[in-house]
């Protein structure tokens, strides 16, 4: 391996040097029917689980066929997309806001080869390369996390959770017979990069021991302040600690009983990591919503306080997600969001009908906004 | 011939593999796309090369990269070390230092730092452009990316430091292409489909996206703030990007005249000719159309009914929910006067629990320069930049200082819209200047008339 310059010169990091230009502009890379038609479109309608088209003023119609991938992408993958949208869409796709891929045709006679071409595509493993799907009342891809892949504070894997969760969650991808669409999503740790706090089901993964203090290290690694500062329960304080060999050094200590596991002190400080193979696992949250629609933006509820990290399927937490699925399924109207119908049905039938255990650990205890979800009423079900 | 192909296929793997994956490969069965089949490919591929690709970062990261993740996989824990100090000369963000905690067992991804690179609004692509970003990827990192990362960006996964200047200069020089945010800054901005391909959008929810992304390309790159700050766009109240959820500010489409409604082909969808909710629902017998079950009874204000076979609605009481646009997307229509909502402090829990973005303009149009929204923009992060503390995310710093703070720095009248219910207690800080005659008395005068 020669190293070859792109040109830059380390020397001279001005010289020639191009900065703020931004991304490319949106427009650049419409196909000619979103560009012809931007603003004026008319309706549209799901023709199959997966394949919409959208009508426009000018009686121009798009054709859409959505298919599910994994967000960690090879560029090999990535290539053989654009093969595919060379010989079917005229070098033109995108990306949805949850990790869909989206091959568009101008003409219905388009759709049956495309589709054909999509579903023959199988990986190595078996799995489909460019599964179609994830439309209307159904279930569309996960949005997710890094996880172990990447990333340095996840208390489980993401892209392994996903593609289990999605392989039993499968054929709903594939049809529309949810009460109402069902959004899942993922986040390693409580950081949430992917904001699932407000998802139909979220899975989470959390820590449960709080951070091992690296003493030796601590003050030479950390800015103690700072970690002290970043607790969100004041759990830390400076501490002076005599190391095994004589040594005293500066570094912090933790009132353990006062730690939420959140993380923020590792994240301000690497002597303090968490990770912990029994103490990590999965948080399963329900009934969230982003929509505005019937009812207003709700979070999710923290309905399975922990499932064991359970490599490399989750057995117990995608038993329990199909459990809640099925559940919804068979109990909501049509229309119904999951909190929706929880809300409807009450949380205690919830927990009755998903054959879920209630423990003392999903009864909110965190600050003010405790108070406001307990039972101020007689009003309840037996 | 298919079994010869496998066999084969499995005698080459044996050969390729670095690193025995055992936990992963039971990842690779099962309908849904496997990334491990994915990394796979591609190690086989750098393995191999047939393109003669003179690989910039060495040539088993992605070995190693199933090696480390197999790892996790046996332990429970992440093998990623926290991040480090790395990025491109003059941006403070774009770039997040990764290193792996087992640098021996796993050389290839000993340093595999994560690149941002700003996406496109509404992330269409063409092919070229696409081929481009995996050639350079290719040549000067792992191969591996995320299409797309969770706040919007293209991600590079995985490239050592020296490379990061080199991907910095062929980006800026050859794809016209800059980095996207992370750490302190405004992160890369996100939007929805919009009126590129959605009937409902009430404004053009791309050319705000790109507007404001370059108009703030100072605030994207360089660490000005006290912690992460993002823009999100939804063209329509259905929110499909998130944005009241994950945005410190988002911009909600919506609009302040009348719903269009075709008569015509309300009675079609009543007769069962067009299916409700665009076919969204055709997994399953739900029986007849209802429009008085499904539309009129779960419209939350109640604003809609039958009249002489017409459906009717008092749009002055409508709160804009969607619902019954959703259902019969060919009969209604949104209004013409549109425009958007500001919506501020969506977080997610970490620190203080989540917060929903509240409602801080309930209406204001989306018209290029956009100059009123930027004056909203700039008087939060005016007064943001200067009272907030290291960390704390606007939503957080609006609990602290309330509501009423945010109001007056940003000069917006407060109107019943923006709560959900007056105060149920009456502790109001009353200012000096509201209270007729002042606060400063003489206690001698009040003596005159209340003895000690």
């Amino acid at each position: 391996m020669a190293f070859i310059s792109s040109g830059y010169n380390p020397d001279k990091p001005m010289e020639n040097r191009i900065t703020d230009i931004g991304p490319r502009k949106y427009d650049e890379f419409y196909p000619p029917v979103i560009a012809n038609n931007k603003g004026k479109w008319l309706y549209h309608e799901y023709l199959q689980p997966g394949i919409m088209v959208h009508v426009a003023e000018s009686g121009d119609e798009v054709y859409t066929v959505r298919c599910g991938g994994a967000r960690l992408m090879s560029v090999t993958h990535i290539r053989e997309i654009c093969e595919i949208a060379d010989k079917h869409c005229d070098g033109y796709l995108r990306f949805t806001t949850r990790n869909n891929i989206e091959f568009m045709v101008d003409s219905k006679d388009k759709i049956e080869p495309l589709k054909k071409d999509l579903e023959s595509r199988k990986f190595d493993g078996g799995s489909f390369k460019f599964p179609i799907g994830g439309t209307g009342a159904g279930i569309s891809n996960i949005v997710h996390t890094q996880g172990w892949i990447h990333c340095h504070t996840p208390a489980t894997d993401a892209s392994g959770t996903v593609k289990a969760t999605m392989d039993v969650l499968f054929e709903d991808f594939q049809q529309h017979r949810m009460p109402a669409h069902v959004r899942v999503s993922m986040a390693c740790c409580l950081n949430m990069c992917g904001a699932v706090h407000c998802s139909d089901i979220a899975i989470l993964g959390y820590h449960r021991k709080p951070p091992i203090l690296d003493h030796e290290y601590l003050d030479k690694m950390c800015e103690i302040p700072l970690a002290i500062a970043a607790c969100p329960t004041a759990a830390i304080k400076p501490a002076k600690i005599e190391l095994p060999n004589g040594t005293k050094v500066n570094s912090v200590a933790v009132n353990e009983s006062r730690c939420m596991f959140c993380g923020n002190c590792y994240t301000m400080c690497p002597s303090m990591p968490l990770a912990d193979t029994e103490g990590d696992g999965i948080v399963l949250m329900v009934g969230g919503k982003v929509s505005n629609r019937v009812s207003n933006p709700k979070f999710s509820k923290v309905v399975v306080a922990f499932i064991p990290n359970e490599m490399p399927r989750w057995p117990t937490m995608t038993d329990t997600i199909k459990k809640i699925v099925e559940t919804y399924a068979a109990g909501a109207n049509k229309y119904e969001r999951l909190g929706e119908w929880a809300e409807r049905i009450g949380w205690e039938r919830f927990f009755e009908k998903c054959e879920l255990e209630f423990t003392h650990h999903l009864i909110d205890d965190f600050r003010d906004p405790a108070y406001y979800t307990w039972r101020q009423t007689s009003n309840f079900k037996f | 011939m298919v079994g010869q192909r496998l066999k084969l296929n499995e005698m080459e793997e044996i050969k390729m593999a670095k690193h025995p994956t055992p936990m992963l490969d039971e990842l690779e069965s099962g309908p849904w796309p496997s990334f491990v089949s994915d990394l796979k490919q591609e190690a086989e591929k750098r393995a191999k090369n047939p393109d003669n690709v003179d690989f910039q970062i060495p040539v088993d990261a992605v070995d190693d990269l199933l090696g480390v993740l197999e790892l996790s996989y046996k332990h429970g824990r992440t093998h990623w070390k926290h991040g480090g100090i790395v990025g491109v000369f003059g941006y403070g963000g774009g770039v997040i230092g990764r290193y792996c905690d087992q640098p021996a067992l796993f050389p290839g991804v000993a340093h595999f730092h994560t690149m941002r690179v700003a996406q496109p609004a509404g992330k269409f692509y063409t092919t070229d452009y696409l081929r481009q970003i995996c050639d350079l990827w290719d040549l000067r990192g792992s191969g591996i990316t995320n299409m797309h990362g969770s706040t919007g960006d293209i991600i590079f996964l995985g490239t050592t430091t020296p490379q990061l200047e080199e991907v910095f200069f062929e980006l800026t020089h050859n794809l016209n292409q800059d980095l996207g945010g992370s750490g302190s800054n405004l992160r890369t901005p996100a939007d929805c489909i919009g009126k590129a391909r959605c009937e409902y959008a009430c404004y053009d929810t791309q050319d705000l996206c790109h507007h404001l992304t370059l108009e703030y390309q100072d605030e994207l790159h360089r660490p000005a703030f006290p912690y992460k700050f993002k823009f999100k766009f939804d063209g329509c109240p259905n929110c499909c990007v998130a944005s009241i959820a994950r945005a410190d500010m988002s911009f909600i489409g919506t609009w302040k005249d009348d719903i269009r409604i075709d008569q015509e082909a309300v009675q079609a969808y009543i007769g069962g000719e067009i299916p409700s909710n665009g076919g969204a629902h055709s997994g399953r017998d739900w029986g007849p159309f209802d429009i008085q079950k499904e539309v009129i009874d779960l419209c939350p204000t109640k604003c809609m009914w039958m009249e002489d076979g017409k459906l009717k609605i008092d749009n002055r009481e409508c709160t804009r929910c969607m619902h019954c646009i959703n259902v019969m997307p060919r009969a209604l229509r949104i209004g013409k006067d549109t425009g958007l909502s500001i919506l501020v402090g969506a977080k997610a829990p970490i620190l203080d629990g989540a917060q929903m973005g509240s409602l801080l303009v309930p209406f204001i149009k989306a018209e290029d320069p956009y100059d009123e929204i930027k004056e909203v923009i700039e008087a939060i992060w005016d007064w943001w930049m200067e009272e907030g503390k290291n960390r704390e995310r606007l939503g957080e710093l609006i609990k602290r200082q309330g509501f009423q703070k945010l109001l007056e720095v940003t000069g917006i009248d407060p109107v019943p819209q923006h709560v959900q219910e007056p105060r149920t207690n009456p502790y109001i800080f009353w200012k000096e200047e509201e209270v007729e005659g002042g606060w400063q008395r003489d206690i001698n005068e009040f003596r005159k008339h209340h003895l000690r």
